[in-house]
């Protein structure tokens, strides 16, 4: 089954870490994810840019609307998403209590619709 | 040759190619300003070059280049802009203008990008497009120079972060980005027409710099019969600013206004700009604004103002682009077309409505319509609603004042 | 450049929608996702399970904490999403526009951080 795995934590958070701890963590990302594709089971995923980067776009009557911004305003921002292959939600779990933002930021762990459909992402 | 006047009035466009060249905001305004303290150093002993925007740009050109090749992360980009052609140092061409003019539409199109909050397009069209600096924008909109400054830093890391391009929309997106575009240089107008505080002659500012953006986007748009509308619009209004304000600052009804002191030039520009835009099939809010500030500005008497086609025109207005102040407007317009009473109660009727409970201007219009029926007493009471509602100084010490006035006249007719 | 469309829309209307509405949307769903191929902008996309499955999983003090529902509870919600390669925002907003669940929701906007370039969170 494929899970998508999206990372939630508070950008300004982030934005506050030392260069060191950045150093650190994008380690920490780079190991999970080359354990992850050694087993198979890492599909796809990246970090995005902060929510200052973000717009909203929205058709209505035929007619684009642009919005600055992200769809809603969060106290944590969606950073980055993980694609995964996983045999059932336990290990999807399994394996988002190991993304580092697990521990100061939030996974919230989805359910592809279509089965054997997720390609590289 | 005079060198602030140089500055002031060619440092957009020099920057819109700079930009360009550079593919940075802050390096191009960087580099502009290594390249000016070059010249103001060179120029008066040397002499002034035939061509000192493209020496300028030259000159900043080369800064940037010898900068990034300094730097080891940037020598591909270095390069790339090497192989930009160099701008000739011969006197000012045709294609020279052509190259400015394209330019600076791809700025200003940037610079009002819908991704951008819209507290930073504005800013950041006043400083890079119009060239004033972070802190005249800071205190005409009355925020810390801090967080003007704040502001702009967010603009440009997302223009560069989140990939907006530097260039002109094509044709299917031109009309819905152009939009935009006009909206900015209207809430800039307005930020300097309506402010209430804050400096005036950097107020008088804004209304001048929206006004020459409408004339660029004029002159770099000629099709666009909405540009030339609100070009026409801002004239218009701006035709009126020795009449509209006293000598000790207080506000001055159209009605009231010393009718000599409107720049009739401004007006015959503006009227003209108002007819083509309407001959070309213009119909948007900008157009139909200025129809009605057409009529109001070629009225010889306030007696003589056309209120009829007024009415009318704020009945297209309502129906293309409802809005509390036009709902308010078009009862006033009525009122005065037709008779006060049709127009009062077409207020009383707004009045019920939940969301305009709290719109000063709506107990405003009432007071003066019940104070030209003689209706003393309810003038009052409406006059003093408005005033626990205005939160503008200026139209507070307006309202204040007639309240004083029907006071007064309704203790006489006691 | 590399940007993350996400699809909100709400769940409620979506299910609202009869049965041929749906066959028809997923048909231009399958019909855009074949033409952003064909223009090279695709590079991965999925829809998502309604948030009914979804499950959120921080990490404290070392203790897995796992909860049920989503991150966030919103008007709209995450149905999908499109990873895809564009030349710049203005191209992004372009191939959002065409998402068929821009008509009724709203599509996020969100440039990729480029791997290994410094952060700018």
């Amino acid at each position: 089954m494929e899970f998508l795995l999206l990372i939630y934590y508070t950008e300004a958070e982030w934005a506050k870490l030392a260069p060191a701890d950045h150093a650190a963590l994008y380690q920490e990302y780079g190991q999970l994810r080359e354990e992850l594709t050694g087993k198979g089971k890492f599909l796809g995923g990246s970090q995005l840019r902060p929510t200052t980067t973000a717009t909203s776009v929205r058709v209505r009557d035929g007619k684009r609307v642009v919005t600055d911004g992200p769809f809603a305003e969060t106290k944590e921002q969606l950073g980055g998403f993980f694609l995964v292959n996983a045999s059932d939600q336990d290990e999807a779990i399994a394996i988002a209590a190991r993304i580092p933002s697990a521990r100061n930021g939030t996974i919230e762990v989805r359910q592809l619709a279509v089965r054997g459909q997720a390609k590289q992402a | 040759m005079d060198f602030e006047k140089f500055h002031r009035e060619e440092s957009g466009r020099i920057l819109s190619t700079l930009i360009r060249l550079l593919g940075d905001f802050d390096l191009a305004e960087e580099m502009l300003q290594e390249a000016y303290a070059i010249a103001l150093q060179k120029w008066p002993t040397e002499g002034t070059p035939a061509n000192p925007r493209a020496w300028l740009i030259s000159t900043a050109r080369h800064k940037a280049i010898d900068r990034m090749r300094r730097n080891q992360r940037f020598e591909r980009k270095a390069e790339e802009i090497a192989k930009t052609s160099e701008i000739a140092a011969r006197p000012e061409s045709e294609r020279e203008e052509e190259m400015f003019a394209d330019d600076r539409l791809r700025l200003i199109f940037t610079c009002c990008h819908p991704s951008l909050p819209m507290e930073a397009r504005v800013a950041l069209t006043l400083r890079t497009v119009c060239g004033i600096t972070t802190e005249e924008i800071s205190r005409a909109f009355l925020v810390p120079l801090a967080t003007m400054a704040q502001r702009l830093v967010r603009a440009k890391g997302k223009i560069r972060e989140a990939g907006i391009p530097y260039r002109v929309p094509l044709n299917g997106e031109l009309q819905d980005r152009l939009d935009g575009v006009l909206l900015v240089v209207y809430l800039i107008f307005n930020e300097g027409y309506l402010a209430s505080s804050g400096d005036a002659l950097i107020r008088r500012e804004l209304c001048a710099e929206a006004i020459r953006l409408g004339r660029v986007l004029c002159s770099l748009l000629p099709n666009q019969a909405e540009a030339q509308a609100l070009l026409g619009l801002m004239l218009l209004h701006d035709s009126r600013r020795d009449a509209r304000v006293s000598a000790d600052g207080e506000l001055i009804l159209l009605e009231e206004q010393d009718r000599s002191l409107w720049h009739r030039e401004q007006i015959q520009e503006g009227t003209g700009l108002v007819e083509s835009a309407l001959r070309r099939g213009a119909t948007g809010v900008y157009a139909l604004q200025a129809s009605i500030a057409a009529l109001h500005a070629n009225a010889k008497t306030a007696q003589e103002t056309d209120w009829p086609q007024i009415a009318g025109l704020y009945d297209v207005l309502l129906r293309t682009h409802p809005s509390p102040v036009i709902e308010v407007n078009r009862a006033v317009a009525v009122a005065m077309a037709r008779s006060l009473e049709e127009g009062l109660a077409l207020l009383d009727e707004l009045e019920k409505r939940e969301e305009l409970k709290e719109f000063h201007l709506l107990p405003a219009a009432r007071a003066d319509l019940l104070r030209r029926l003689g209706r003393a007493s309810e003038a009052a009471e409406a006059y003093r609603r408005a005033l626990t509602l205005a939160t503008n100084d200026i139209e507070r010490r307006f309202l204040q004042r007639r309240l004083v006035e029907i006071e007064s006249q309704r203790d006489a007719q006691l | 450049m590399q940007f993350l469309l996400l699809i909100y829309s709400s769940e409620a209307e979506v299910a609202k929608i009869s049965q041929a509405e749906m066959a028809a949307m997923h048909g231009e769903y399958f019909k855009f996702t074949e033409e952003i191929q064909k223009s090279g902008n695709y590079i991965g996309g999925n829809p998502l399970k309604p948030i009914t499955t979804a499950t959120t999983v921080r990490v404290r003090d070392a203790k897995r904490v796992v909860t049920d529902g989503p991150f966030a509870e919103t008007k709209e919600q995450l149905g999908g999403y499109y990873l895809i390669e564009a030349s710049d925002l203005d191209q992004a907003i372009a191939v959002a526009a065409r998402i068929p669940g821009a008509r009724f929701g709203s599509i996020e906007v969100r440039p990729i951080r480029p791997i290994g370039q410094a952060a700018q969170a």
